[in-house]
């Protein structure tokens, strides 16, 4: 891994806005982050922070208008991906990155065999014939725990659960380098999130796919990712390796969102959940956009551009006050 | 206790969203150019309607032998008809009946089907199963046929082809009710209203009629102007509303003798027509789309 | 599907028999005497009195109505016409070519000029395109189609004398009613067209699609407009009902002997068994399309077909699979 100087992909200030009538909507400000082959970068935030809109940039897939990339530079392994002509990205998607959707009930053609859905980006991307697209679709479904004799059915028949498997088997069937998962488990039953996110690991691990992993869940973080960047109001405010952030979290909001996590071990009787609502992103406050709730947060907060601060390693924070935070967390412990 | 407490801190929410989605759709509506172009016309023709005896040229039944068949000029506008009259005033006057047969069908027809529709819609089961057959059957006649054959045993006039022209329409609008409501019965809102013991009356009215309205707004306004066209069909055939009465389909029906050599005469009645309808739909195109909750987001 | 279909076919019996009563009931209130009209002016009433009690006019509402049931469904007789002494199916059978040759070439129109025009407005969204197609449509379903028909008579018999302005014989004389009836027709399949592929452009579905590498004609074809076409359906069969009520008035402004021809004459003559099998067979005919559209939109989404199988069938297969 250390001798890649040239990451292999990195997402350099990426800007991104939307029109809804009339009023601009901030959804990604400033963006950058980069990530090593084989490895899994997770984007943790609240719902509206922005992150799928990240996602959906790398694949150049956002709805334009009324979304707009209005700055920055997307690397896949040194070419700029958002200065591709159409024709070459779509050799890109699907083939080299894939995305599992958040929502498996309506990421489906409701009208088209599932094993088609699956063996059409196959007979795109690998130049087979269709008997061998159907095989291997069939392949890709005994993969993910369907038997390939349901390679003929409907989504409508099928539970949400498998319905996400089949977006999986999807998304794999190319083997694509980066696969960008978008909170893959949220809209699925608790029993059926371990099963799905194992069946994630397990292929990523088999075809050495780096990965995206979009949740809020910092359980899943903890399972499965390499790297976290804390994303908040469209701007990571903080970033390191998964032992970093979890060990010694110094951003009030990233601390804020383990404090709303319930802890079995500790015997506090209430959770201790982030105070007021997520900034409106047509209106995001100056200075520091966390600052409106932050407990620690002064003047100078809401004055200041704040900028993204290099701690230590990997780790780096968007925080005015990170170092008497790292203090006070000194004297506490 | 705190159920209920929750309840209506919901319900409070709820309203206040209902207040900011009314301003919502209203300042969307404002923006759409072509709807309100529709509307300012739709308001114009009422106005000069209402106010025809004291802007129009002519009385609409004078009758001047010497302009007979006259092409339109300074002195008659859209010219003169058979019997000399001013087609340009006769066309004024007659807004007021087009508009009030087109508005009045469908506003009735709307209310009757809205009632039927919450009833089978709400009570669901045999209740829903019996009306909807007879609604089936009631639909499986062609409109324009079912309209003829009332018409034709109830008699000309006004009140009867507004009778006419409004049982076709009471299908739609069961259905449309009946199918929002369907859609909106099993969401959990309605269960948190049980829950604080509503009555089934008032719950149709608060709760239900409130966010199925949306769907039936776009229908009357749509509908006016298919009323219109149907009302101008039916007198073109010889039935509803009958010459000498100036409604516009009933001038269409007088004039189609005259056509070959005086195109005027039926020229002018058809675009008023036109004029109307395209404007209502307009306006209804505007709504819909201002109104689409997919937009909302 | 079979048994879905048959079940429908079953179920017009008791539609139609609906549509024969609402019918019959009309037509006995209408004011007016057959048998007075059929006699003339110049008939005493006392022979007015011996006809209506030939014709049986003269008994209670039930037993007439009872009556005429037992012919149609059970003896498949639609009666006699008072005036023209000729069955009344086989005058509908007589003028059924011309009603019939106007809706399909009208359906044909509506469907073949109006979805393309759909589509393209919706693909174009707010493009010239767009605006250029749903002036049209809005047009479209804003002039009254008889008007329109006398328009183009005036303009293409009258002034251009290229066609005929009325009456029946080649190809020729079927263009203007047809474009006068279609008219509507492709304004609304273009304005429903555009909306449902907007929507269904707007979906989850369709953003998995891209995401996948199909290029946008692909994902047009193969995932947008399957999906679009489930509503679009529904219009084209409510546009064929619109349609042959549309033949009746259309009818009447370009003088075809049709079937909506024959049954308004026929209210004005108060020739009541005419125009009960017409408008019987014309509900009828509409019924046959519904269940048409029905099973068209089964063949289109499997999840409608699944509820008219019953979900037995996946039911086994899954448990097949799983078991």
């Amino acid at each position: 891994m250390g001798k890649s100087e040239v990451p292999f992909i990195e997402v350099k200030n990426l800007k991104v806005h939307y029109t809804s009538e009339g009023r601009k909507i901030h959804a990604v400000n400033q963006v950058s982050f980069s990530l090593q082959k084989g490895e899994t970068l997770g984007l943790v935030g609240e719902t509206g922070a922005g992150k799928t809109t990240i996602a959906k940039s790398i694949l150049r897939i956002l709805p334009e208008p009324p979304a707009r990339i209005e700055d920055g530079e997307i690397f896949l392994e040194g070419t700029d991906l958002l200065k591709l002509a159409e024709d070459e990205m779509r050799k890109i998607r699907g083939r080299k990155i894939a995305m599992i959707f958040q929502d498996p009930m309506t990421a489906l053609n409701p009208v088209m065999r599932v094993g088609k859905q699956i063996a059409e980006g196959i007979a795109l991307h690998e130049k087979v014939s269709a008997r061998e697209a159907e095989e291997k679709a069939k392949k890709m479904l005994e993969m993910v725990g369907i038997p390939g004799s349901r390679y003929r059915d409907y989504p409508h028949q099928f539970s949400g659960g498998m319905k996400q498997r089949v977006v999986i088997a999807m998304a794999l069937s190319c083997s694509p380098d980066l696969l960008l998962a978008d909170e893959p488990t949220t809209a699925l039953d608790v029993t059926i999130q371990a099963q799905v996110l194992d069946i994630i690991k397990n292929l990523q691990k088999e075809f050495k796919t780096s990965m995206i992993m979009i949740t809020h869940d910092l359980g899943i973080v903890a399972e499965v990712c390499d790297n976290v960047a804390v994303i908040y109001a469209g701007q990571v405010v903080e970033y390191g390796s998964r032992e970093e952030i979890f060990d010694n979290p110094l951003h009030p909001y990233t601390i804020g969102l383990f404090g709303s996590l319930p802890d079995i071990n500790s015997d506090v009787e209430r959770l201790s959940p982030i105070m007021g609502m997520p900034p409106d992103p047509a209106n995001l406050p100056g200075g520091c956009a966390f600052s409106p709730r932050c407990p620690y947060a002064d003047e100078t907060c809401k004055n200041t551009d704040v900028k993204l601060d290099a701690i230590d390693g990997t780790h780096s924070c968007r925080c005015l006050h990170w170092r008497r935070t790292a203090q006070m967390k000194a004297e506490t412990s | 206790m705190a159920n209920s407490v929750a309840v209506s801190k919901g319900a409070a929410i709820g309203r206040k969203k209902k207040e900011g989605q009314f301003s919502l759709v209203m300042k969307r509506l404002m923006k759409n150019k072509l709807a309100m172009a529709g509307l300012c016309i739709t308001l114009l023709l009422f106005l000069l309607a209402l106010l025809s005896p004291w802007i129009m040229p002519y009385a609409y039944d004078e009758l001047n032998m010497i302009d007979r068949f006259a092409t339109p000029s300074l002195k008659h506008l859209c010219g003169a008809d058979e019997m000399g009259r001013d087609i340009f005033s006769r066309l004024l006057y007659g807004a007021r009946w087009s508009l009030a047969l087109g508005f009045l069908a469908t506003i009735i027809s709307t209310v009757i089907g809205m009632i039927i529709g919450s009833i089978v819609g709400y009570f669901g089961g045999t209740v829903d199963t019996v009306i909807m057959r007879l609604i089936d059957i009631l639909q499986a006649i062609p409109g324009i046929l079912l309209a003829i054959a009332i018409s034709a045993c109830l008699g000309s006039g006004f009140m009867n082809t507004i009778i006419a022209l409004s049982i076709g329409g009471i299908p739609m609008t069961v259905r449309l009710l009946r199918g929002s409501i369907m859609g909106v019965r099993k969401m959990e809102y309605l269960e948190a209203a049980q829950t604080i013991n509503c009555s089934i009356p008032r719950l149709i009215v608060k709760h239900i009629l409130p966010n199925s309205i949306s769907p039936i707004i776009v229908s009357v306004t749509m509908g006016i102007g298919n009323t219109i066209l149907m009302a101008a069909s039916l007198s073109y055939i010889g039935l509803g509303v009958q010459p000498p009465t100036p409604e516009w389909g009933a001038m269409l029906s007088a004039g189609r003798t005259y056509m070959r050599d005086y195109p005027h005469m039926v020229l002018f009645p058809g675009i008023a027509i036109a004029l109307v309808v395209l404007s209502l739909n307009m306006l209804g195109d505007g709504l819909r789309d201002a109104m689409d909750p997919k937009l909302k987001k | 599907m079979w048994k879905y279909i048959v079940k429908r076919l079953l179920w017009m019996i008791p539609v139609l028999l609906g549509i024969a009563i609402v019918i019959f009931t009309i037509m006995y209130f209408c004011p007016g005497d057959p048998a007075a009209s059929i006699l003339g002016n110049s008939a005493t009433p006392a022979a007015i009195e011996e006809k209506r009690i030939e014709m049986g006019l003269n008994r209670p509402y039930m037993v007439r109505l009872l009556d005429y049931l037992n012919q149609v469904f059970l003896h498949f007789d639609l009666g006699t016409s008072y005036f023209q002494n000729q069955s009344v199916m086989s005058g509908i059978l007589y003028r059924l070519p011309y009603t019939f040759m106007i809706a399909i070439i009208c359906m044909l129109l509506q469907i073949l000029i109006g979805t393309p025009l759909g589509i393209t407005a919706a693909v174009h969204q707010n493009g010239i395109a767009d605006r250029i197609c749903m002036v049209i449509a809005l047009a479209g379903v804003s002039i009254p189609g008889f008007w329109l028909a006398m328009m183009l008579v005036l303009l293409f018999a009258v002034r251009l004398g290229w066609l005929p302005p009325y009456g029946v014989g080649g190809l020729q004389y079927f263009i203007l009613p047809c474009i006068a009836n279609a008219f509507a027709g492709i304004a609304s399949q273009a304005r429903q067209t555009r909306s449902s592929m907007l929507e269904v452009i707007r979906s989850d579905y369709i953003v998995t699609a891209r995401a996948k590498g199909l290029s946008e004609r692909e994902i047009l074809y193969k995932h947008a407009l399957p999906n679009a076409l489930i509503p679009i359906i529904t219009v084209v069969g409510n546009g064929m009902g619109m349609m042959l009520g549309g033949t009746v008035v259309i009818e009447s402004v370009f003088s075809i002997p049709g079937i909506g021809m024959y049954t308004t004459s026929a209210i004005n003559n108060r020739d009541y068994p005419v125009v009960m099998g017409g408008v019987l067979f014309l509900g009828a005919l509409f019924s046959l399309i519904m269940l048409l559209v029905d099973v068209i939109y089964a063949y289109v989404d499997p999840r409608i077909k699944a509820q008219y199988e019953g979900q037995q069938k996946s039911w086994k297969r899954r448990k097949r699979a799983n078991g």
